[in-house]
């Protein structure tokens, strides 16, 4: 069972660094401890988002994978 | 050529309204102020008295004649026919429609280009592997160079294209063109260089590096943004990426910005010119710049490769302990206007993928600064940095001990 999202953030289609940034700007908008689900298309999104979430502490619970479309779900961690 | 600075008090209101004007300007590679001479061709083409290239009439023909002529310029610069010369709207659209046009015409789905490409590239990449293709991303060494014996082993019989940067923008590091040229052409595949940076800069002649498609800015060449080129060589198989009247070959269709096309034109002109005179000055700049930073910096640790392995115009390091944006902003500050050579990363505030390319995860997080010189910057200019930039650190040191 996924992790259920509090809001749901569709970047299928963009290119680095408009994921990034969206997720950025999404996570600000939640709290802390609500959950973002993120899709995403871009082949480079997997390592971005990894590197994204150890820098900035928020938390990476879960990468689903269908076809080519990532689903990223993010927790805030604060 | 009097401009004591990029964006100078003697063209009063010239840096826009409300802008602060910098004393400084070492911010070249991200935007370079357009050379007056440019400015005064394009002139007429903006104040009226010329037609559409594409119409019957005698305006017309004299515009038709203003586009071939650029064409010509345009072609000079890199050793090409004009005929392969496709005017775009920029360089990272001619980038796209090198990558992207090679693509759909191709048989062999596999691409070969480096980790260290600009983001018009990897993203044009990254597109085509959501369409099946298999990229390979050549790794660099610690200086940013591709090994073209790599290459060799990367390409395979159904590469469609190899792809290079001929010099990066964030580390300054140029590649061994002619090294690669070779190696595609030894192997029948196309090869596209990205020479944003290095054309007008550093020798690069499309038959002796082999080079079937070549991406040039104009504004790069201190012609007005707004257009871009590529050219491509006779035969090559390419298909087009925006569909309408058939103009630039049909390959880039929609009514031609003649006075951006115009201007480009010149500036690739004295770019040819007047480039071998203009790269010794600021080689000699550059060094001036860099070695006085070191004598005061001892710490810093230049990125990218040295001496001639470089763009003549770059310097590029990075500052253990600072933050290259917390700099950058202080020197902002104190009238200096530098950048971190990547506007990518800029955005979103993630470390470069050229520096994690190159081997420094830590230089990374804390990010390299860049220091482009161009057609204006003097001698004072640069020994203001000499002294400016220590105090910044210094002071930054002090706000945030480690």
């Amino acid at each position: 069972m996924p992790p259920v999202a509090d809001t749901k953030l569709d970047c299928v289609g963009l290119f680095c660094p408009m994921p990034i940034l969206k997720t950025r700007e999404a996570m600000k908008r939640l709290t802390s401890g609500q959950i973002l689900e993120m899709t995403s298309d871009d082949p480079a999104s997997e390592a971005d988002m990894k590197s994204w979430t150890a820098r900035t502490g928020h938390e990476l619970l879960e990468i689903e994978r269908n076809g080519t479309v990532f689903r990223f779900f993010v927790r805030k961690t604060r | 050529m009097a401009r004591s600075s990029a964006f100078s008090s003697a063209r009063p209101g010239s840096a826009g309204p409300g802008a602060v004007v910098p004393r400084v300007y070492l911010d070249y590679g991200g935007f370079s102020p357009v050379d007056p001479r440019v400015v005064a061709v394009m002139r007429p083409f903006l104040e009226g008295g010329v037609g559409n290239p594409g119409a019957p009439h005698s305006l017309g023909l004299e515009a038709r004649a203003s586009l071939d002529g650029a064409r010509a310029k345009v072609a000079r610069l890199i050793g090409g026919t004009p005929s392969g010369v496709i005017f775009t709207a920029s360089a990272t659209e001619a980038n796209n429609l090198a990558i992207r046009g090679i693509a759909l015409r191709a048989t062999g789905r596999h691409i070969v280009t480096s980790a260290i490409e600009h983001v018009s590239v990897l993203n044009a990449c990254r597109d085509l592997e959501k369409q099946g293709f298999a990229v390979t991303y050549v790794p660099v060494d610690s200086e940013g160079r591709v090994d073209p014996e790599a290459v060799a082993r990367a390409v395979r019989g159904e590469t469609a294209l190899v792809s290079f940067i001929a010099a990066n923008g964030e580390i300054g590091t140029l590649q061994p063109i002619d090294a690669l040229g070779r190696v595609a052409r030894a192997r029948g595949v196309p090869f596209h260089v990205d020479a944003v940076g290095a054309a007008g800069r550093v020798p690069l002649a499309v038959d002796e590096a082999h080079i079937d498609l070549l991406a040039l800015s104009s504004n790069d060449l201190y012609g007005p943004p707004g257009a871009g080129a590529l050219w491509v060589r006779p035969e090559t198989k390419l298909a087009p990426m925006i569909l309408g009247g058939g103009q630039e070959g049909g390959y880039r269709a929609g009514t031609e910005n003649l006075p951006a096309i115009v201007g480009m034109g010149v500036a690739a002109d004295l770019a040819r010119l007047e480039g071998p005179a203009e790269v010794a000055r600021l080689r000699e700049l550059r060094d001036r710049l860099l070695a006085g930073l070191l004598e005061r910096l001892p710490e810093a640790r230049p990125t990218g490769a040295r001496g001639e392995g470089r763009l003549p115009h770059h310097a590029s390091f990075v500052v253990p302990g600072v933050k290259a944006d917390g700099v950058l902003l202080e020197l902002d500050l104190r009238g200096v206007a530098a950048s971190s050579g990547s506007a990518c990363n800029a955005l979103t505030g993630e470390p470069s993928h050229v520096l994690r390319a190159i081997g420094c995860d830590r230089d990374a997080l804390e990010g390299s600064l860049c220091f482009t010189l161009g057609r204006w910057t003097t001698a004072s200019e640069i020994d203001v940095v000499v002294e400016t930039l220590p105090a910044v650190v210094a002071r930054l040191r002090r706000l945030a001990p480690r």
